[in-house]
């Protein structure tokens, strides 16, 4: 009863396919964002911030990149985290090597080089299709953090191997502390998430979704296949890109190449999945979910068993719970928490006539 | 002259560890070709199967009564796997199958770690890792007795599958399956019977592998990122023919350590990490279905 | 059949003209397989030229040709006059060749709207940034798109499913979304692959009448593939007859019907 979608009209072709329709929507997700801009930053303690905020934007950026292949394009991939570590000492190595950078650049040209290094080891793509396409973009996941981990160039020759990333300083501010990170990056997550809306409701996002359902149709309708899955690609890499960086700068600090390993990129991929293929939204839920997760599941062994938990059996049970929820996930609701979020929609338009 | 001996040294290890590739491929090949699933899962039933064998054994149970233990716990393991996650999610695409596999790989691991901890431990099987006298004496090259072994166990188990394939009434069942559900069905095939089947005898194949696996490099988590070596047999091979996986094994083994041997010292080594990958990349630009896989022509 | 709206030549809005489509001598094979052997017809602009044939006659392998799916190994394609080298589907798109599939190739996961709009790649230009960031072009060219898209759901009678996603419609609206998104494209010619396999009489009429309606209205030039002779003799202007990868007829619906070697292959014949 919430939503009266009733009595809402739409008198011009932008109005019905503006990117949320219905009123009451709108407003939430106003609401949403400003007091994620206003309010988070002051009243949520620094353990959240930098420990579950941070992370969590950042890495639904990622997801909505392995998205915008996977769950749009169709394209099955696990290399996210090996483009997440191009992104993450690019961003290294610009703010290292060329002074009068301003973050923003920095982040933008990784996220570029990033799309680059996407473009060639999507090309596999253009022959491939499903699981052999999944197999090719191991080697790039392989491939990218063996040459970060060889060529000390990348990492300035540290000897260590681990780096420390630059503070992020925008406009002579510097930004440090848990909050201010958490704001730079709520910024960019806003911005890149309403330009990735704009492009999955436009023609770019109906190539995409033609070439995931039925490709052939698509090439006879005049859509290239290579240059959209190409260009899925690219985007997809840019994004996986910035989110790498920011999950570097603000979260991480200091990292090896090793950070982004092949786990990772299956954390990802169960972000999306768990969130749901082909929605925006979801890619949001999927990486909450995925992050909550493992601290609630703390909170509850500690409750059942008490301070004299082994760590390592929390995490390998930790481990089966979450292939139990992918099982679930598969098996009930294959298309994620997005789809539930919209069942609930659904029912609460209809309440309380009927439920 | 010594130049040769080594090359041959290098190529004969290369080839006998890429046939541990081709034990743990043989098992995704036996349940894709049943099924049409691809089962991720694989890996995690090597490394689940080898580490609940150790685990009996520190228990106490000998080794021959450890086997056997360990046989009817993977053939519950594979019946379990197939009532369970796939029984449910028949005709569902490949891609939700094989995510739901992924899911299935990540419950075995936590399951073994849970069960029996993250300790590495060792196996020994009493086969000796000393390269074989004859061959040293005459003609100087040094082959290990283990890696022979196991050469000759892959061996014996590609022959026992492939004689079920082919030769037997659940083999012809299978390939019935494998070709289409309903019309297998429609037939009187009991495809649940079949696909039990199939699985178990995937557990059965994982346990060998991980035991020969185990016993070399130690029963530990890293096994299961080895196992993801069997991804590019898989695709060098083709998913549906033994044939194929066993030389594609045998190629990326060989590959891998003659690269690891004559490039990696420019780059600083650990080029094998990726370049069975790699070789599988450029393979698929040139003949995407494999060394013997069946070319699919796409109808529209 | 009662779709008798067939309208006399000189009363058709666009009346037949010069061979808009022609393909002269075309064999393709498949390995050892011969799919077509030296098949050579043409087709006028504005008219509706039906293949029929029996199963395995090589008719969708024909389409196939003329939008570049497939590439014979002989023959030439001629569009307006103009030989045509190595046709792609890309080319094919370009020239104004659009088509529908025997098994409906939909984007199965996207609306009935976005299918329509989807068909309407030719007339966006806007690149990937300008979508991005909603620049003029990108956004006035959604909506002209969105237009002609409009126009044709009113057009094929479906405004009540424009949000509904494709997989969840049965055959018949299936069938009349697919060929609206090729209308989208404005094509001028159309290749039908079976567009009315599987339809009830009542669909079948539809569509028909959709046809003809398309024809008429748009006088966009057609290449179908039918099964049914009623409905084939009814709407078409000249049929081509294939049998086993060759052609044994070609004319008007009525030529065609008393052919000899037509009436042979589909009754059977005593040898």
């Amino acid at each position: 009863m919430y939503y009266r979608q009733a009595g809402q009209f739409y008198t011009t072709y932008s109005q019905d396919s503006r990117i949320i329709p219905v009123r009451e929507d709108r407003w939430i997700i106003y609401v949403v964002v400003l007091a994620g801009f206003c309010l988070v930053p002051f009243f949520a303690s620094d353990y959240w911030l930098s420990g579950i905020l941070i992370p969590w934007l950042a890495l639904s950026l990622v997801a909505l990149g392995q998205n915008i292949l996977m769950g749009y394009t169709g394209q099955l991939s696990l290399g996210s985290a090996g483009f997440m570590a191009a992104g993450a000492f690019a961003c290294y190595n610009i703010e290292l090597r060329i002074e009068w950078m301003p973050f923003f650049g920095s982040l933008i040209l990784s996220g570029i080089i990033a799309a680059m290094i996407g473009i060639v080891f999507g090309l596999p793509s253009l022959r491939v299709r499903g699981l052999y396409l999944m197999v090719a973009t191991l080697a790039s996941q392989f491939f990218i953090i063996w040459v970060i981990d060889k060529f000390g160039w990348f990492k300035n020759y540290d000897s260590s191997g681990i780096i420390t990333a630059q503070d992020i300083v925008i406009f002579g501010k510097s930004f440090t502390t848990p909050a201010e990170e958490y704001l730079v990056c709520l910024f960019v997550c806003a911005v890149m998430t309403v330009i990735a809306l704009n492009m999955v409701r436009g023609s770019v996002g109906r190539n995409w979704m033609a070439v995931r359902d039925m490709d052939v149709a698509a090439e006879v309708m005049g859509i290239s296949l290579l240059k959209t899955k190409l260009q899925a690609f690219a985007i997809s890499s840019f994004y996986c890109g910035v989110g790498g960086a920011l999950f570097a700068f603000a979260f991480l600090k200091s990292m090896e190449p090793v950070a982004f390993d092949i786990l990772l990129s299956f954390r990802i991929l169960f972000m999306v999945i768990i969130g749901g293929l082909g929605t925006i939204i979801g890619c949001y839920l999927g990486a909450g979910f995925i992050l909550l997760m493992p601290v609630f599941l703390n909170i509850f062994f500690h409750a059942v068993f008490g301070q004299a938990v082994d760590a390592t059996l929390t995490s390998a049970l930790e481990q089966v719970i979450f292939g139990v929820m992918i099982i679930l996930f598969m098996i009930y609701q294959p298309l994620g928490m997005a789809r539930i979020l919209e069942i609930m929609q659904e029912r609460l338009r209809k309440w309380p006539f009927k439920i | 002259m010594a130049d040769l001996l080594f090359f041959l040294e290098v190529l004969i290890g290369g080839l006998l560890a890429g046939v541990m590739y081709s034990l743990i491929a043989l098992g995704f090949v036996l349940i894709y070709k049943a099924s049409s699933v691809f089962n991720f899962a694989q890996g995690a039933m090597v490394f689940f199967a080898v580490l609940s064998f150790v685990g009996f054994m520190e228990l106490g149970i000998p080794f021959w009564a450890a086997l056997p233990v360990t046989v009817v716990l993977m053939i519950f393991v594979g019946m379990a796997t197939e009532r369970m996650v796939l029984r449910p999610l028949v005709n569902q695409s490949e891609e939700t199958l094989l995510m739901a596999t992924i899911g299935l790989a990540f419950v075995l691991e936590g399951m073994a770690q849970f069960l029996w901890g993250v300790e590495v431990r060792r196996l020994d099987l009493g086969i000796p890792d000393v390269p074989m006298a004859w061959l040293a004496d005459t003609t100087g090259i040094f082959v290990s007795v283990f890696d022979v072994v196991a050469g000759v166990v892959a061996a014996i188990m590609v022959i026992a599958l492939a004689l079920l394939f082919s030769k037997t009434k659940v083999g012809l069942g299978l390939r019935a399956v494998a070709d289409g559900h309903a019309a297998a069905m429609s037939i009187g095939i009991p495809l649940k019977q079949i696909w039990m089947l199939v699985w178990a005898t995937a557990g059965i194949v994982a346990l060998v592998a991980g035991m020969l696996w185990g016993a070399r490099n130690g029963v530990q988590f890293a096994l299961v990122w080895l196992a993801l070596k069997a991804l590019p047999v898989l695709i060098i091979g083709g998913f549906t023919s033994v044939p194929g996986v066993i030389i594609a094994g045998l190629i990326v083994g060989a590959s891998e350590k003659l690269a690891e041997v004559y490039i990696g010292p420019y780059f600083g080594g650990g080029i094998e990490l990726w370049s069975p990958y790699v070789l599988a990349v450029i393979f698929l630009m040139f003949r995407p279905e494999g060394l013997f896989g069946e070319k699919h022509i796409r109808r529209v | 059949m009662s779709v008798s709206a067939q309208a006399e030549p000189a009363s058709r809005a666009f009346p037949i003209g010069e061979p808009i489509l022609e393909l002269d001598s075309i064999s393709l094979r498949f390995g050892g397989v011969k799919a077509i052997t030296d098949v050579s017809f043409d087709v006028r602009e504005h008219e509706i030229r039906a293949i029929i044939g029996p199963n395995g006659a090589g008719k969708s392998s024909m389409l196939n040709v003329i939008n570049g799916l497939y590439t014979p190994q002989e023959g030439n394609i001629t569009f307006r006059g103009q030989r045509i080298d190595n046709m792609t589907p890309a080319k094919a798109a370009s020239l104004g060749i659009s088509r529908t599939f025997q098994n409906i190739a939909l984007f199965k996961r996207m609306s009935v709207l976005d299918n329509i709009m989807a068909g309407r790649t030719l007339f966006s230009h806007a690149t990937f940034l300008e979508v991005a960031f909603q620049l003029p072009r990108a956004r006035r060219e959604e909506r002209q798109n969105r237009e002609k898209a409009e126009e044709i759901i009113e057009f094929l009678e479906i405004e009540h499913i424009r949000k509904t996603t494709v997989s969840q419609l049965p055959y018949g609206l299936q069938k009349r979304v697919e060929l609206g998104r090729a209308l989208a494209a404005e094509p001028q010619v159309l290749l039908l692959d079976e567009p009315m396999a599987g339809m009830n009489v009542e669909e079948k009429q539809d569509m028909c009448r959709f046809v003809l309606d398309v024809n008429d209205h748009y006088g966009t030039t057609f290449v179908l593939i039918e099964h049914d002779m009623g409905v084939v003799m009814d709407i078409s202007d000249r049929v081509v007859v294939l049998d086993y990868g060759k052609t044994i007829g070609d004319g008007t619906p009525d030529e065609v019907r008393n052919n000899q070697d037509v009436i042979d292959a589909y009754l059977g014949v005593a040898h």
